[in-house]
């Protein structure tokens, strides 16, 4: 498979974005980390190991499953489902955190800390720390805390400490910040597992390697069951780890199209959304040079998105270069739009999205019109919405 | 020589060491900094480090958090950070400034226009925590061609040979961070802070402050006794905190406890250093 570029850099750079923006106390961290990571990446016995892990806990290869009766119903191209949901705790963020744990435990940490908007990646965390039997730690901001009771209770059981965040906004951003915090304090016996593909060097990278799975299984499996490449890849981004995950392995491929979805909130024009790409500017936040959801001043400004797991000012710096330089196109679909195709997915296929993923469904509902009959998009169908069910009952006025 | 250099000159032939206080620009209004500053160099100190306010300050403990949650509340900005040093400036041509803050405003402004910004305002030298040795060379050149001194931090975490790359890019002096911490962290261990900064001797001749984690005058003097300044933050800000609404309260409680603090370092004479 041909690779169109190496990035990043040996520094952690795709171009002017990425990098390693941090206090000098987590350079030498950083720097373990990424010796750590460039030792064992390559290394057969940690890729047995993760791909065992993989198979057996995780449950990959995830499906490729070819949604008939939404293609027929939306009429255009044949509408194909990366089927991440059905991964062990429901979505793509434990492909990183199996990851991640694996190399912490090498690397003789004892401590385990994240950062959670709603709660997907804290989640995920828990149960691999819980596995091997690692201290965890989650941050999560007091909104999110409130908001997302059933996910904090998860991983109190899973025996992760749940830690609300009251700076700030009180969401994900400020639980990054907290995070970032406890790991300068502990630097010594913690492995900080962040959960998207962006932060300092190496994660961005690290992360993306370990979601790279979702993309070469798509890839296989499209060629295999289609007998072709899809003609576009339809993904949502707020870091943009699943996103990255399925796209990576076809940016060689350069008839297939690529589109990333950010969370429009209340539209773009509204002001309330959640789409850097789309709106904002690059700047210096979490570790990296990327795109910002940030006002004149440079400080960074609340975000707003139905789905909790888009509802961050930043993005991964390898989506920033992507967009620059025009081989992805990053578009946004506002919550109405996410809600209309959740329902739409859950009554004509029996498979309820998560509302970050339906984000995704919603921009493929209109590409696949426009692509046509013929053509194919694939889907990255990230997680499944059984964590969004109390969302979407309350904007319906119903109580569960 | 830059203000920073004069002023540690000077400090180093009188045998004495620096008092650094730190506060946030704008906390807990817009108005109150200026008067602070000459009343905290009245009280003593030696160069002030003013904090620019930021949204996500990845490195601030809960006490400079809630400052640069005050003084956002009124929407100070970078420009307004440097109208204040203008504005202290008048009165007050001697006592060097470094801004501190994180590297987005300064992002937002653009390198060269902040640079020469804050030197016609009359900043002395610029410290932005996030921005490592190895990403910073074009706001580094800025500063330089406007004459302002790039002040480092180095860590607990940071060895020797990095240090010696830090030290031979910084100006004005370099600023150990006591502990594995954010600001404002409790747990300093002075034996150790001690014994590194007489390491950091043998690779450099830059004046060596020492910060995060000086609450009282006794931290203050033991600190004054191998370092070339002491730096304190969160302690001050606490003040702040502590009497919101009472200006005239606030302003008396981080003279006293600067005047407390001058007192016990000027108390030692200091051990080491060239």
């Amino acid at each position: 498979m041909s690779e169109p570029y190496r990035l990043p850099d040996e520094r952690g750079h795709f171009g002017p974005y990425g990098g390693r923006f941090v206090a000098e106390t987590l350079i030498e961290p950083l720097d373990e980390l990424a010796q750590a990571w460039s030792r064992l990446r390559d290394d057969p016995q940690f890729r047995a190991e993760l791909d065992r892990d993989l198979a057996h806990y995780v449950g990959r290869p995830s499906p490729l499953y070819l949604a008939e009766r939404w293609s027929e119903q939306v009429g255009g191209a044949r509408l194909w489902l990366k089927r991440e949901d059905l991964n062990h705790t429901g979505a793509h963020k434990v492909n990183n955190t199996v990851g991640q744990a694996l190399l912490a435990q090498r690397m003789g940490k004892t401590r385990i800390i994240a950062e959670t908007g709603a709660g997907q990646h804290g989640v995920a965390t828990a149960t691999v720390a819980a596995r091997l039997g690692l201290e965890c730690v989650v941050y999560m901001g007091a909104e999110d805390v409130r908001r997302q009771a059933i996910n904090v209770y998860r991983m109190r059981l899973l025996g992760a400490e749940v830690v609300p965040v009251e700076s700030g906004s009180k969401t994900l951003k400020d639980a990054l910040n907290e995070a970032m915090r406890d790991w300068v304090t502990h630097v010594d016996d913690t492995f900080y597992i962040i959960g998207t593909v962006a932060g300092p060097h190496p994660y961005p990278e690290m992360v993306r390697e370990f979601q790279a799975v979702i993309g070469r299984e798509a890839r296989a499996q499209m060629l295999e069951q289609a007998g072709r490449l899809p003609d576009a890849l339809v993904a949502c981004v707020g870091g943009g780890s699943n996103a990255i995950g399925l796209f990576h392995p076809f940016l060689g491929d350069e008839d297939v199209a690529m589109y990333g979805v950010e969370g429009g909130g209340e539209g773009l024009a509204s002001g309330r959304h959640a789409a850097p790409l789309c709106a904002g500017r690059p700047g210096v936040l979490h570790g990296n040079r990327t795109y910002l959801m940030e006002d004149e001043d440079g400080q960074i400004i609340p975000t707003h998105s139905i789905s909790a797991g888009l509802d961050y000012p930043g993005v991964g710096p390898e989506h920033a270069w992507l967009k620059d330089s025009g081989r992805v196109e990053y578009v946004a679909v506002t919550d109405d739009e996410a809600l209309a195709a959740f329902h739409e997915l859950t009554r004509c296929e029996g498979i309820m999205p998560a509302l970050e993923s339906s984000h995704a469904l919603a921009y493929a509902r209109q590409l696949a019109q426009r692509l046509g009959k013929g053509t194919d998009v694939l889907v990255n169908l990230s997680g499944r919405g059984d964590k969004d069910i109390h969302t979407v009952a309350a904007l319906e006025g119903i109580r569960v | 020589m830059s203000r920073i250099q004069t002023r540690f000159r000077a400090l180093r032939e009188a045998g004495r060491s620096a008092l650094v206080p730190y506060v946030t620009a704008g906390d807990p209004d817009p108005d109150f900094t200026v008067p602070l500053m000459h009343r905290m160099v009245a009280a003593g100190a030696d160069l002030i480090e003013l904090g620019v306010p930021f949204s996500d300050p990845m490195a601030d403990g809960p006490v400079i958090q809630a400052a640069c949650e005050r003084a956002l509340a009124h929407r100070v900005n970078l420009r307004q950070v440097l109208a204040m040093v203008a504005r202290f400036r008048e009165d007050d041509p001697d006592t060097p400034v470094v801004l501190m803050g994180y590297l987005n405003p300064v992002e937002v402004m653009g390198y060269e226009t902040f640079a020469q910004e804050a030197a016609r305002a009359g900043v002395d030298g610029v410290l932005t925590v996030d921005l490592p040795l190895e990403e910073g060379e074009d706001l580094w050149a800025a500063l330089d061609a406007h004459g302002l001194d790039p002040i480092f931090l180095l860590a607990p975490t940071t060895d020797d040979e990095r240090a010696r790359r830090v030290a031979a890019r910084a100006r004005g002096f370099l600023y150990y961070v006591s502990l594995k911490g954010v600001t404002g962290a409790a747990h300093l261990d002075l034996a150790a802070v001690r014994e590194r900064i007489q390491d950091l001797r043998r690779l450099t001749d830059l004046p060596l402050g020492v910060g995060f984690g000086i609450r009282g005058a006794e931290d203050a003097a033991h600190v004054a006794a191998f370092a070339d300044a002491a730096v304190v933050g969160s302690a001050l800000v606490r003040r702040i905190e502590e009497h919101l609404g009472h200006r005239d309260a606030a302003l008396a409680a981080i003279e006293d406890l600067l005047r407390a603090m001058r007192h016990a370092m000027d108390a030692r004479t200091q051990e080491s250093g060239p």
